[in-house]
């Protein structure tokens, strides 16, 4: 396995300057073109994973020997289905069963973490809606919850907003989340995600079911963000609208990391593993996982 | 006699009879409190969880009644036992936790029925129990219900947004630092509290109907969570107060009855939202 690269700046991709991002739907081919993460120093290390197996029911699936993620990185988690992917970003929340090693998050092990706030999650599920009608604003404000605030009394409906605007969904905080798009959605899940002040945002195939308009306007918005310091941990079938942000890949396979560094580094027969079924609809098996568009 | 008669005399009966007005007071407590935690468990996924306390809580009744004390404290604390119990065993296990479950709900009511038989007064008064006696609520009970459906109440509006957040999404709760398990089993002692507040009412074999039937009426045509809720208890409210004259004036059991009236209003929503639902899709077919 490849020793985890800490300081490396990533690719270029550094690419035209940022234009910041457009919301208005329109002229969504040209997004990919004029998005680009831009090099910036890396802060102290927010995900720090030494030795760990995790699992499920007592059932090791993954086990890393060492992963570092700095305060700035835009990391991409590859690799086919089953390779660990979501297990590695779950073992890192703390949402699965570690079974040895040690897992910190901003600086303090996982366990003793009391302030979350920092910390934006979008699960893989595809649906935001349950049985009971839900509008977008309770959706979002859900979000705004935490081990210290726990009793909701602390409502700041103007980051609810700012969060609805930043994912382009403004003016639809009344409306039932299932009577939105899957994209739209996703886009909702994404703003409950931020409304904390997501410092860390780690997000689980932000793009699975979300059609192409949808996935640009998601890479828009994490584009606004990153220039805003946020640290980004995406898990990703492929890289899409997000590869000019990607500054570091991670393929996994076989639950183990094989492949950690710059995009244009990644040995290429690990991005071409072939891929298996992909419930979602993500690339053809002929492609490999098809990281580039 | 026509019906307007029997309305008539039924509601006269309300300020001329004490066992009356208790049976309106219990029921409308019933008709806030149980909607108000069934919309929490329908959003969880877990609408007949009340049923299976309902049967944790008839050992405590009939513990109660063999050791000839109040059955309905005695049914609040294995109830509450029971469902703490129910709690953790579904987080600890997956496919076996329903296995175990339904061995813990079998073993309530087989449990009561067995503990009764010891009871001084038999198995009689269990009945009342198991299919609702809202006419013999006494102060005692209705005290005690009235105490419950407040720690209820008070409950759920303070840690609403908490409970909203865990029954949404779990996962996403526990990422926040929520205490997921300490909510959820929240969640369930307050199930159990509504069991038992329920249980002279409508009786545990239909306890959970007015925890589901009503929030199942209101989400038909609902746009929030909060609107849910609010047109839940509505419904509730109105379904056992209806429940209660209706059972009075007819001579009829008091907890079939008010199911039966929450299940119509539930038919009537169904109706009314497939009509708004057929007429928009002609509006936008013409458009």
């Amino acid at each position: 396995m490849n020793e985890p690269q800490h300081d490396h700046p990533g690719p270029d991709h550094t690419g035209p300057d940022h234009t910041g991002p457009d919301h208005t739907g329109a002229d969504h081919a040209g997004h990919a073109h004029s998005r680009a993460h831009a090099c910036q120093p890396l802060g102290p290390a927010v995900i720090e994973v030494r030795d760990a197996a995790f699992g499920y029911g007592g059932h090791e699936v993954l086990r890393v020997e060492s992963l570092e993620i700095r305060a700035g990185e835009v990391v991409a988690l590859l690799g086919v289905n089953g390779s660990g992917k979501t297990t590695l970003m779950k073992g890192v929340l703390g949402l699965i069963d570690r079974m040895s090693g040690s897992v910190s998050l901003l600086g303090q092990p996982i366990d003793q973490l009391r302030d979350r706030s920092p910390v934006g999650y979008l699960p893989q599920r595809q649906s935001a809606a349950g049985p009971i009608p839900v509008t977008v604003g309770e959706l979002v404000r859900s979000g705004q919850l935490s081990r210290r605030r726990p009793f909701g009394t602390h409502r700041n409906d103007a980051s609810v907003h700012a969060a609805l605007d930043v994912v382009g969904l403004s003016g639809v905080e009344a409306k039932r989340v299932d009577r939105l798009s899957g994209g739209q959605q996703r886009r909702a899940l994404l703003a409950r995600a931020l409304v904390g002040g997501s410092k860390l945002l780690l997000l689980d195939e932000p793009f699975a079911g979300v059609d192409q308009p949808n996935q640009e306007e998601i890479a828009d918005a994490l584009d606004a963000l990153l220039h805003n310091g946020l640290t980004l941990v995406v898990v990703l079938h492929e890289l899409g609208p997000l590869e000019p942000l990607v500054t570091r890949v991670v393929v996994l396979d076989e639950g183990r990391i094989r492949f950690d560094g710059p995009l244009d580094e990644a040995p290429p027969q690990l991005l071409h593993m072939g891929h298996d079924h992909d419930p979602h609809g993500g690339p053809d098996p002929a492609r490999g996982i098809g990281l580039v568009r | 006699m026509s019906t307007a008669l029997l309305a008539t005399n039924a509601i006269s009966a309300v300020f001329e009879y004490d066992f009356l007005r208790r049976a309106l007071i219990a029921a409308v407590l019933v008709g806030i409190t149980a909607p108000a935690v069934g919309v929490f468990l329908l959003q969880r996924r877990l609408a007949l969880i009340g049923d299976g306390i309902g049967h944790v809580a008839v050992t405590g009744v009939a513990l109660g009644l063999v050791l000839n004390r109040a059955p309905v404290v005695v049914a609040v604390v294995v109830a509450v036992a029971g469902a703490i119990a129910v709690e953790v065993v579904r987080s600890l296990s997956d496919t076996s936790g329903e296995i175990a479950l339904a061995v813990l709900f079998y073993g309530g009511i087989a449990g009561g029925v067995v503990l009764v038989s010891k009871a001084p007064s038999g198995s009689r008064n269990l009945t009342q129990y198991l299919f609702g006696s809202i006419t013999t609520t006494s102060n005692g009970d209705l005290i005690v219900f009235a105490v419950l459906a407040t720690v209820v109440l008070a409950t759920v509006v303070l840690l609403g947004p908490a409970l909203f957040t865990v029954s949404n999404d779990e996962e996403f709760a526990r990422v926040l630092g929520l205490p997921v398990m300490a909510i959820n089993v929240l969640l369930a002692t307050l199930t159990a509290l509504t069991v038992v507040v329920s249980m002279r009412v409508v009786g545990v074999l239909l306890v959970s109907a007015l925890m589901v039937v009503p929030v199942a009426a209101a989400q038909l045509f609902a746009r929030s969570f909060r609107g849910t809720c609010i047109a839940a208890v509505l419904l509730a409210v109105i379904s056992a107060v209806v429940g209660v004259i209706v059972s009075y004036a007819a001579d009829l059991p008091s907890g079939g009855t008010i199911v039966l009236v929450a299940i119509g209003l539930f038919v009537c929503s169904l109706i009314v939202s497939g009509l708004v639902a057929g007429g928009r899709l002609r509006g936008v077919n013409r458009g």
